[in-house]
């Protein structure tokens, strides 16, 4: 395309079209029988009944529209990336995570930390875990990589507190154990596919 | 193993079409490392013998398959790496692996270092054909130091092969899994190497060759190093870090003069303490074997948070008013030069009793053979068939040299002479062809001279030495026994006919024969019977081509080292030996070639990791810290002659000794900065320290700092004295030496070496002597715990001297063997 349009710059040239309008009264009388005019049409009852509709639907009937932050809050979506929930093994109660170190591993900002070592039980054991929220960004890569759907983001986006470090430690992010039957399953980046049963090869086992 | 390609030796081979020169004799799959061509391959090891477990080396060669790992190259060999029935063999050998591996890689400790992982992603498996019965099995921990879990061990049989051929400890073998037996049907249904590989993958597992549940062995941990998958680790490192979190540092293993190539791995403590922690050493398994010192002895770092100035200023002081400075040989190259130029320029004393002793041997050897350093390294040992030792004991004086001892009996069909007072039941095992000479001590020279009358030209000999060693032969009538096959005709009657039959057989007689036979007096003064000795000696002396010597520090310590020096040279002259020598401690070579030694200590004196009226130590109990071994950069000599550099692994935030040097007289930025200045007269480069290489060539090469020139110089004729009969010690006996992992201060602050300090002795010695004892020297006595070590034999007992603490050089003298009382406690 040409810049020859932009060029031409005389604008008297073009053909404009002259709107047919009435002329703005100019006398007292003329301009207070517009406004009564304008006031007085039916549309205005129109949106009156729509108000009462809605408004008797809200208070009667249940259907309100609007939420009583901050005692009520909005569902989001589960690819909202909040602050991080640990999440629990519904059958033991045990926590999911393994300490693999792969969040550790792929966190962009360095904010994970974790020590691990091996315990009683002859397993590995999570001895430390943090995650330093002064760093980090919500990217959700760590949700993204854990193996085991442990670590995840949550629901709680409210992050204002006098220290951050009250959300960091392994124990603050943890399901309580109380909670359990309240945990919910992740559905965000890293989570099972709906058809994930349809990709997998099976295994023949000999038992 | 010379370093120069000669191109006598070279054959050329064709690896999917391309050309390339390989060695001849060298196996197919060595052939292709050497020159980076890819083969898979599990379960073979370089320097070892190859097992066959993994099969997946399987390639075509010449139009036959062969494993690579063990078809030697011929000249003009057209070689396929992957033909169509290869492919499928090797994928199914991968899926057999695959079959009920514990899918806990998410936890395991090869964390993605895993050769099981990466075979199976290689060969492309993505799903599973085959299927049996797991078998319950256990994480074991076979010792102090050796976790082992069986569930993710894949019986490549790795371990258990570098613990016979290289280690020569054997303490663990494959034994019986007690799995399901396979299904019938994949025997048709399988390809062919897979199903063999998994019938025998089925019936074995890993397991202590002693029969118990603990290893009886040296503790090296090589087995965890060489293990491709998570099933063997050390315990201390179990679950405690994952691979990729872990910094390497190239460094050289600093506890003794093998000087391994080492890697320190290292990160963060924890989540609250940020500061460093070295979590294990790593080694390059297929070109180095680590003892237990070097892989579990390394955190004995000097933690020191700040410089005290005013312990500096007291070691300035104390420098300008000491007229003997007293160290040890665990020390770089740069420090032994710093510590010369101040000998040099300030006129202090240099005393360091384990390089002296080296030092003057050398010397006496230099003189005698015209050469400044001996002959081999320890790999060109290594590729000798027949090897003997003299005056080391070879399992507690350097691990390396063990390894070589052991090595040529397993992979050179080699054989072996041991000479030793001190009784080992771990030697003999290394091979059948391995014979002991337990000899009384101070007998070293009647050894040498053995040598002399076995391996010698006799034309070579000066006429002395020849009728001296004639002297020793008589020769006796003696009464054997001979087994002669004798025609014996019978009468037999026929039991069917009842006729009378004469019948001819033959039958064994014994008849008794008198023969001549030559007697050695040597060989029996050394502790054996002489005919006997013959002939095994004859049984030894098959097929051998190449011959090396190991000489250790009973020699140089030995009251009559110049004349064994001597012989050592004469038996380099006039015999195919060649020498190798143990440098008694990590840098002894090269702080004898830098430093100038004196004899005694006088006046005040400054102490570096040693006692003294001021001392400095990196051990965190002196006067002024110093950085250890893993927290400072430098070079070290080790016993094969090289010069290789090491890394500081942790951070050190004190005084080093080059702060000290810049005050008293002068010094560069650096530590490394005296690098280049090491002596070129001794065979030393001026090669900066920051241009030196560590590491290993894909062909085995070692790519490491620099080796030494051994310099020639005038020979003096050789003029050898007859074997001093008053060095000979008789009565109780103490022996100066240190248990296995022990080395010096260092390797007992490191907190996995768990040898104490001691007297050792053999199981029944120990409990004659009891628990505690009073060793009375004469002058002085020194009280320790008596350990049990039950691979020693005889009554000689062994005083540890890693601590310098207890000052165990001083008590012995000159000498490693001393006649001593023993009261018990």
């Amino acid at each position: 395309m040409g810049l020859e349009q932009f060029k031409n710059r005389n604008v008297g040239q073009q053909e404009y079209v002259m709107l047919d309008l009435e002329h703005t009264p100019q006398s007292p009388i003329g301009k207070f029988k517009q406004v009564v005019k304008r006031t007085f049409k039916p549309e205005l009852f129109v949106g009156l009944g729509v108000t009462m509709r809605e408004m008797i639907n809200a208070l009667f009937r249940g259907q309100m529209h609007t939420i009583k932050y901050p005692f009520e809050k909005l569902p989001i979506s589960p690819r909202y990336r909040a602050i991080h929930e640990m999440l629990r093994l519904l059958e033991s109660g045990h926590y999911r995570c393994i300490g693999c170190g792969l969040c550790e591993k792929i966190c962009i900002s360095n904010c994970i930390t974790m020590d691990t070592r091996y315990d009683e039980n002859q397993r590995k054991e999570v001895s430390e875990y943090t995650i330093n929220f002064g760093r980090c960004i919500f990217c959700g890569y760590c949700a993204e990589v854990c193996p085991e759907l442990a670590i995840v983001h949550g629901q709680r986006y409210e992050t204002a507190s006098e220290q951050r470090a009250s959300f960091s430690l392994f124990e603050d992010m943890l399901t309580p154990i109380d909670k359990l039957n309240l945990q919910q399953e992740y559905d965000g980046f890293g989570a099972v596919t709906p058809n994930a049963d349809e990709n997998i090869k099976k295994t023949p086992l000999a038992y | 193993m010379s370093e120069v390609k000669t191109v006598e030796n070279m054959v050329s081979i064709t690896i999917d079409g391309t050309t390339y020169q390989a060695k001849e004799g060298e196996y197919i799959l060595n052939a292709a490392r050497a020159n980076d061509v890819f083969i898979p391959a599990i379960c073979y090891l370089t320097r070892c013998s190859p097992t066959l477990a993994c099969r997946l080396c399987l390639v075509e060669a010449d139009g036959k398959q062969v494993y690579a790992c063990n078809a030697k190259v011929k000249d003009g060999m057209e070689i396929t790496v992957d033909t169509p029935n290869i492919l499928e063999e090797r994928r199914a050998i991968m899926e057999v692996y695959d079959v009920n591996h514990p899918l806990q890689c998410g936890v395991c400790d090869k964390s993605g270092e895993c050769e099981l992982q990466n075979y199976t992603l290689e060969l492309a498996v993505d799903s599973q054909s085959y299927a049996i019965q797991d078998t319950k099995r256990e994480v074991k921990n076979w010792s102090t130091v050796l976790h082992y879990d069986a569930a993710l061990c894949i019986v490549c049989e790795r371990c258990t092969t570098v613990c016979k051929d290289m280690i020569g400890d054997a303490a663990i073998s494959t034994t019986k899994r007690g799995g399901e037996p396979l299904d019938k049907a994949y025997k048709e249904t399988m390809p062919k190497d897979a199903y063999a590989m998994w019938n025998k993958l089925q019936k074995s597992i890993i397991a202590p060759s002693n029969g118990t549940d603990y290893t009886n062995c040296s503790d090296c941990g090589e087995c965890t190093a060489v293990c491709p998958v998570g099933a063997l680790t050390g315990r201390d490192f179990v679950y405690s870090s994952n691979a990729w979190e872990l910094e390497r540092v190239p460094a050289t293993c600093a506890h003794c003069s093998s000087g391994c190539q080492i890697y320190y791995e290292k990160k963060h403590t924890s989540v609250f303490d940020r500061s460093e922690k070295i979590y294990r050493v790593t080694n390059e398994w297929n070109y180095v074997s680590l003892c237990g010192a070097g892989r579990y002895g390394y955190d004995f770092e000097n933690r020191v948070e700040s410089k005290d100035e005013a312990a500096f200023n007291a070691a300035v002081e104390a420098f300008k008013k000491a007229e003997t400075i007293r160290f040890n040989s665990v020390i770089t190259n740069e420090e032994a030069l710093m510590l010369q130029t101040l000998k040099e320029k300030m006129g202090v004393k240099l005393v360091n009793p384990d390089a002296r002793a080296f030092q003057k041997f050398l010397d006496a050897y230099a003189k005698a053979a015209g050469q400044s350093l001996y002959s081999y390294d320890f790999k060109e040992v290594m590729a000798t068939d027949f090897v003997i030792s003299v005056g080391a004991s070879l399992r507690n004086d350097n691990p390396n040299a063990r390894y070589a001892f052991n090595n040529i009996q397993k992979m050179n069909k080699g054989a072996g002479l041991y000479f030793h007072p001190v009784g080992d039941t771990l030697v003999p095992t290394f091979g059948k062809n391995v014979e002991l000479f337990t000899h009384k001590v101070g007998l070293e020279e009647a050894a040498l001279y053995l040598v002399l009358d076995l391996f010698a030209d006799k034309e070579k000999l000066p006429e002395d030495v020849k009728s001296y060693l004639d002297s020793f032969k008589t020769t006796a009538t003696k009464t054997v026994k001979e087994k002669v096959m004798k025609n014996v005709t019978e009468t037999v009657i026929d039991e069917e006919t009842g006729e009378e039959k004469q019948v001819t057989k033959k039958v064994p007689e014994m008849v008794e024969k008198e023969v001549t036979v030559e007697k050695n007096a040597l060989v029996e003064m050394l502790g054996k019977e002489s005919d006997a000795f013959d002939a095994t000696f004859e049984k030894m002396m098959k097929k051998k081509e190449s011959f090396s010597m190991i000489v250790g520090e009973d020699l140089y310590f030995h009251d009559r080292y110049e004349n064994i020096a001597k012989l050592i040279a004469l038996i380099e002259q006039t015999t195919p030996i060649r020498v190798a020598m143990i440098p008694p401690k990590t840098n002894s070579l090269g702080v004898a070639l830098i430093c100038d030694l004196d004899d005694e200590a006088t006046g005040y004196t400054v102490g570096y990791n040693e006692n003294g009226n001021f001392r400095l130590s990196a051990l965190g109990n002196g006067d002024l810290d110093m950085p250890a071994m893993n927290q400072q950069e430098g070079t070290l000599t080790n016993m094969h002659k090289r010069v290789t550099p090491t890394n500081a692994a942790l951070e050190y935030n004190g005084y080093e000794l080059n702060d000290l040097m810049k005050v008293l007289v002068g010094a560069p930025d650096l530590t490394v900065d005296w690098t280049e200045k090491l002596p070129v007269s001794k065979g030393f480069k001026t090669a900066k320290f920051d241009d030196l290489p560590n590491g290993y060539l894909n062909d085995g090469t070692e790519n490491r700092g620099y080796a030494l020139e051994n310099l020639s110089c005038e020979a003096e004729a050789i003029n050898v004295e007859k074997i001093g009969e008053n060095s000979v010690l008789e009565g109780e006996i103490v022996y100066r030496c240190n248990p296995q992992r022990q080395f010096n201060d260092f390797t007992d602050k490191a907190h996995e070496i768990f040898e104490g300090f001691g007297l050792y002795a053999s199981p029944a010695k120990a409990e004659a002597l009891g628990k505690k004892v009073e060793i009375d020297f004469g002058d002085r006595s020194i009280t320790v715990d008596v350990i049990e070590d039950d691979r020693m034999e005889g009554d000689i007992t062994a005083l540890a001297d890693f601590k310098s603490e207890a000052d165990v050089y001083s008590l012995f003298g000159p000498s490693r063997y001393r006649k001593v009382t023993i009261r018990k406690v």
